[in-house]
């Protein structure tokens, strides 16, 4: 990865609109990109899709948008004309990827655009740039209310409506007990989300003690560190016995694990047996109790090996999964923050210059000096 | 997108019609059509083949435009319209495929039989003016550097509108003598539950060249089966999105494109 300096973007299409990008946000999912577990990447791409900044220029087709609006910018793109939009399951969208063919053969069929996210995901140039093109504005942008800082806006753009929308398909009931894998920021706005929608107790599990302390103090929850305990008999145990009702998966392809199943993983996807390893998927499974809830928002690319299908079907396992659906989520979520009931911006650790993004991906990536999210602010 | 080769109606005997081997106008020399049709079939395949890269693309459509060249005329095979059946199994292809769009029926419709508007999703159209109530001429787009390299002109034809139902049916070919002849049905149909409208077009194609011909087309397959279904998703698009998203032109670190 390096920074470079390349031509700034312009308007292709009457839908779109250019962005000055004032803050853009590294996540877990770009590591992905970067390990090369994403096969669609091209030396050149821009990376980059949780940011927000304001708007320099709008296409003849943009309604809502005009020159100067502060905006948050949503990860994923969506026409709002097809069936999917109109269902608002957003990543769903048939006509957003602008390079459909990979995903049609992938999966069977296309899903939506995703800025910075490998041609897979329609190559769109992305957002740890100074500026950015936005196709499908008026339904890309939202604008920041007054008063809310750009630091708690910017995670509304991906982190938080992911995160809500993992707590929202796990179908939390009041009371319930919601454990998240994954203290990351994705893992952390799940957190909230899921005290938000009712639960009774939240559980976080993760490896690096400072994540786990992020949980514990900023959203309140029970930690386990995977590294120390037996999470399967931790979570019966905490539970009485009974596991609990909602499992979600913030990690996805690159979990880590221990033992046997470590090496047995780390193997299979260095030898690109496997896409993915799916430790938290397999955890996840056997930890929810009869009856309950996997919602999966951490990402995964490809096939996955030893999946414990018959834990899944015996014990009548609900799933739900996806890219976040953001445009559904996002004002509601600007909503809460503006009243100050979430405040994201505890996530950003680490503000950097574009000329930095070698070193704020390291921070990010090897988890040092307590790095939760680097984020890039090109106008400083 | 579905592809469903099959699921058409069967052909009407009572519309079936022989047509005289049509007598093609050609100003190019047979060797060169030969050599055309194969580099162009081999370009387009190669371009096929890297079709997810907008080079790819580039390649599809530049060695598309040299078969179009070099055989100086598809005969189609369609057998909705029933035309030209002789040629049916001599090496032709067919393709037909389909995709949903939720838009209602008579506002998809109308979009396509204003001929002027294929151009806007056709990928390989320059232009088509309607000529009178069912004839119009056709331009195809000829990609510019293969213009200047080869010295090439615009490809150009007349077609009519054999069929019409309104609301659920088009049905064209080109006329005979047109230099590149160029078939299509296209039908419209509702889908259910109210999710929009189902559209089905087939293409068929027949290169008239013999053994080069046939080694062409059946190179050819899958990239003209592909560019069909393109065109049909380009079609959902625009009317769904209002335009049909697009990277090129927007910047990269890669110095040498454009997107």
């Amino acid at each position: 990865m390096s920074t470079e300096s390349v031509p700034d973007p312009t308007i292709l299409n009457p839908r779109d609109a250019i962005v000055r990008v004032f803050l853009s946000s590294v996540c877990g999912s770009d590591l992905h990109l970067l390990g090369g577990y994403i096969p669609a990447m091209r030396a050149g791409d821009i990376i980059g899709h949780e940011f927000m900044g304001e708007i320099i220029e709008v296409g003849p087709e943009v309604k809502k948008l005009k020159k100067g609006d502060r905006v948050v910018v949503c990860s994923v793109l969506a026409c709002g004309g097809c069936e999917f939009c109109q269902r608002e399951e957003y990543s769903l969208c048939d006509n957003s990827n602008a390079e459909p063919e990979w995903t049609e053969k992938a999966y069977g069929y296309p899903v939506a655009g995703i800025f910075g996210y490998s041609h897979a995901l329609g190559g769109y140039a992305g957002s740890h740039a100074e500026y950015t093109r936005i196709p499908f504005a008026d339904n890309t942008c939202f604008k920041v209310p007054d008063g809310v800082s750009n630091e708690s806006a910017l995670f509304t753009s991906d982190a938080f409506p992911t995160g809500y929308m993992a707590a929202d398909f796990a179908g939390i009931e009041p009371g319930d007990t919601v454990v998240v894998w994954g203290a990351g920021g994705v893992g952390l706005m799940a957190m909230h989300s899921a005290w938000l929608l009712g639960a009774g107790r939240v559980i976080a599990i993760d490896q690096y003690p400072y994540r786990l302390e992020q949980a514990r103090t900023r959203a309140n929850a029970e930690v386990l560190n995977f590294r120390e305990v037996d999470v399967l008999q931790a979570l019966k145990e905490m539970t009485g016995g009974r596991g609990p009702d909602r499992c979600i998966d913030c990690v996805g392809m690159e979990a880590n694990s221990t033992g046997i199943e470590k090496i047995y993983d780390y193997a299979k996807q260095y030898a690109r047996l496997q896409n993915d390893r799916p430790a938290v998927l397999r955890q996840a499974i056997m930890a929810c109790r009869k009856g309950g809830t996997v919602s999966v928002i951490g990402v995964y690319g490809g096939f996955i090996d030893k999946f414990p299908m018959g834990a899944a079907m015996n014990k009548g396992l609900t799933f739900r999964m996806g890219q976040q659906f953001g445009q559904r989520y996002i004002p509601k979520l600007l909503d809460i923050v503006a009243k100050g009931e979430v405040d994201p911006a505890y996530l950003l650790t680490h503000k950097l210059s574009l000329d930095m993004g070698q070193e704020g991906y390291m921070m990010f990536k090897e988890k040092t000096n307590n790095n939760m999210r680097s984020v890039f602010a090109p106008a400083g | 997108m579905a592809n469903t080769s099959k699921t058409f109606a069967p052909p009407n005997q009572n519309q079936y019609e022989k047509q005289e081997p049509t007598k093609h106008i050609t100003n190019v020399g047979t060797t060169g059509r030969v050599i055309s049709l194969l580099g162009g079939a081999a370009l387009a395949y190669n371009g096929w083949a890297r079709k997810n890269s907008p080079l790819g693309k580039g390649l599809t459509a530049a060695g598309t435009y040299l078969v179009l060249r070099g055989v100086s005329g598809f005969c189609p095979v369609s057998k909705a319209l029933q035309i030209d059946t002789a040629h049916a199994d001599s090496g032709g292809f067919e393709i037909t495929t389909s995709v949903t769009i939720l838009k209602p029926r008579n506002e998809v419709y109308q979009f396509w039989r204003q001929l002027e508007n294929l151009p806007k999703f056709m990928e390989y159209l320059e232009e088509v003016k309607q000529t009178d109530a069912r004839r119009s001429h056709w331009v195809a787009k000829v990609p510019k550097n293969i213009v200047n390299k080869e010295k090439l002109t615009a490809i150009a034809w007349d077609a009519e509108i054999l069929q019409e139902e309104k609301d659920s049916r088009i049905a064209w070919r080109s006329l005979p003598n047109s230099e590149v002849q160029n078939s299509g049905e296209v039908r419209f149909t509702d889908a259910p539950a109210n999710r929009g409208t189902v559209v089905q077009a087939t293409i068929g194609y027949h290169p008239p060249l013999g053994a080069a011909g046939q080694l062409a087309a059946k190179l050819l397959n899958p990239a003209f089966e592909e560019l069909v279904k393109q065109d049909l998703r380009r079609f959902k698009r625009l009317l769904e999105a209002g335009e049909i998203p697009t990277i090129i032109g927007q910047p990269s670190g890669r110095k040498d494109e454009n997107y």
